[in-house]
């Protein structure tokens, strides 16, 4: 299943990045993709919750937060490759697109899959997460000691 | 004689179209949208998200529009929409020691590394209305300084090098779910701090407070409070590994409390946690002091009495959706229940008539 992985992306890397995208962004890059496959619903996209936990202190026991909204499904393309995705959110376009693409990036057209969707929406979520990170830098204290009248 | 009556179709169908129409508000005002909602109203939608809990911002957004901003009501639209959906699984536990922290700050540590990050707050502003936000206008973009690529360190390890903090043993232990087996008294650290996350943010602050006051004083700093975005990790059966399913902003309170030493071992800091959905610092400052309360008996402290020792108490009235369920289902139809009170109370006044007047008579 896994032997065809592109260079630099395995799997549980391609899907985590289908996982976290925009339904926007996602659908407007595969839309753009010419050469969508056929495929076969093996599982129908279905929304579901996943209890999201955490751990006590940080680092102790695990406890449930809540859940989070996530929509699954599989499909199997014709040549017998099957895709599965795990999306957050509620979009079944997402998930049935992020499933073909999970199928078509195990096959020979992965390289192109990577460059004109993948590799995209990692970029799109890194230049987000880098503009947040600058904006937190720049609140960021600067602390600097007074001059204290007895040491003059 | 107990008769049953049916009726109040028409009425009710007339009130909630009217209520839809009060809604909606002026035609001449332009609608809210949900991105609107979303992306402006955000921490109502984070409040939404944290005590509906369930993640999922259209969604609260979509809430609090249906519910006319009674967040209270939005909350209880999340929480019955949680119920139809199927449970795919749950996550591995989160790991907040690398979220992307948009705010983090120390009231312990000045010097901490990764620094004192204040973010998008409300902290150090002045509480006067600001009458440019009611002429719109353009906001100008927030200044950038140089981002930082690396993972922020939790501050409390700092402590825990030296020893001088109580140590929280990691386990794996599965956590009971109070959303799947009602709670039983008494109950766990995991379970309470399920029950803190999703409880009222105004019942958590006001026992929180209450610690503050002297019901249960434990000297709480705020060691670490950070607000950012971890990614949520979940096993995937069909694949045989686990993969990212999303990412989702938390807020992180770590609580630096007073000590704990007995005989056998020297005084030690000990910690009180909250970890809240969203940007939602109040709640989850309040939740980590309720759960440092609630640890009295792990950590062999006195039971004082105080409101916040008591976990039934606390536990037991914490969830708006269940309080405002019983309070408000005393101005429903109670009928029958209170003819009955009513020929009671007849009853019980004839007696007493009849007792006064043979008093009377017998004189």
């Amino acid at each position: 299943m896994e032997q065809e992985k592109t260079p630099h992306w395995d799997r549980q890397a391609w899907m985590g990045v289908l996982a976290r995208a925009p339904e926007d962004a996602l659908l407007a890059l595969w839309a753009q993709y010419d050469a969508r496959p056929a495929f076969d619903w093996l599982r129908p996209p279905e929304v579901g919750g996943v209890m999201v936990r955490g751990r006590t202190g940080a680092r102790g026991a695990p406890f449930n937060l809540g859940e989070m909204t996530v929509t699954r499904c599989s499909l199997v393309l014709q040549d017998g490759t099957v895709g599965h995705a795990y999306v957050q959110g509620r979009s079944k376009a997402k998930a049935e697109a992020a499933a073909a693409i999970d199928a078509l990036m195990q096959t020979a057209a992965a390289p192109r899959v990577t460059k004109s969707v993948i590799e995209p929406l990692a970029h799109q979520r890194q230049a987000a997460r880098t503009a947040r990170a600058a904006k937190a830098a720049a609140t960021k204290v600067e602390f600097f000691t007074m001059v204290r009248g007895e040491d003059q | 004689m107990y008769v049953a009556v049916k009726g109040g179709e028409k009425a009710i169908e007339n009130a909630h179209a009217w209520m839809a129409e009060e809604r909606r508000g002026s035609p001449d005002v332009e609608e809210l949208s949900l991105p609107q909602i979303r992306e402006q109203l955000g921490l109502a939608v984070n409040r939404v998200m944290a005590e509906g809990s369930m993640y999922d911002p259209d969604l609260a957004a979509l809430a609090i529009k249906q519910a006319r901003g009674d967040l209270i009501e939005a909350i209880f639209l999340i929480r019955a929409y949680r119920t139809t959906l199927p449970r795919f699984g749950c996550s591995c536990p989160v790991n907040t020691a690398d979220m992307a922290c948009d705010r983090r700050i120390s009231a312990t540590f000045k010097d901490a590394p990764g620094g004192q990050v204040l973010g998008p707050t409300f902290d150090y502003t002045h509480r006067l209305l600001d009458f440019k936000l009611a002429a719109d206008g353009d906001v100008p973009l927030a200044p950038e300084g140089v981002p930082r690529q690396e993972a922020t360190p939790h501050i409390m390890q700092f402590l825990k090098g030296e020893d001088l903090i109580q140590d929280e043993p990691e386990t794996d232990a599965a956590p009971g779910d109070l959303t799947r087996e009602p709670m039983e008294f008494p109950t766990t650290r995991p379970l309470r701090l399920q029950s803190l996350t999703r409880g009222d943010e105004g019942f958590v602050l006001g026992m929180a407070y209450s610690t503050q006051r002297g019901y249960a004083r434990n000297h709480a700093f705020v060691g670490e409070l950070r607000i950012g975005t971890v990614a949520v990790e979940m096993d995937i059966p069909e694949l045989g590994f686990s993969i990212e399913i999303g990412d989702i902003e938390l807020t992180e309170c770590e609580t630096v409390n007073q000590f704990k030493g007995s005989k056998t071992e020297p005084p030690q800091f000990t910690r009180g946690y909250g970890l809240v959905f969203g940007q939602s610092e109040r709640k989850a400052i309040a939740m980590a002091l309720v759960d440092r309360a609630l640890r009295w008996k792990e950590l062999g402290e006195d039971d004082q009495g105080a409101p916040a020792q008591d976990e039934e108490f606390v536990l037991s009235h914490s969830d708006n959706i269940q309080a405002t369920g019983f309070l408000e289902h005393i101005k429903l139809p109670h009928y029958v229940d209170f003819q009955s009170e009513l020929e009671l109370i007849r009853k019980l006044r004839r007696e007493a008539q009849d007792l006064a007047k043979s008093k009377g008579a017998a004189e």
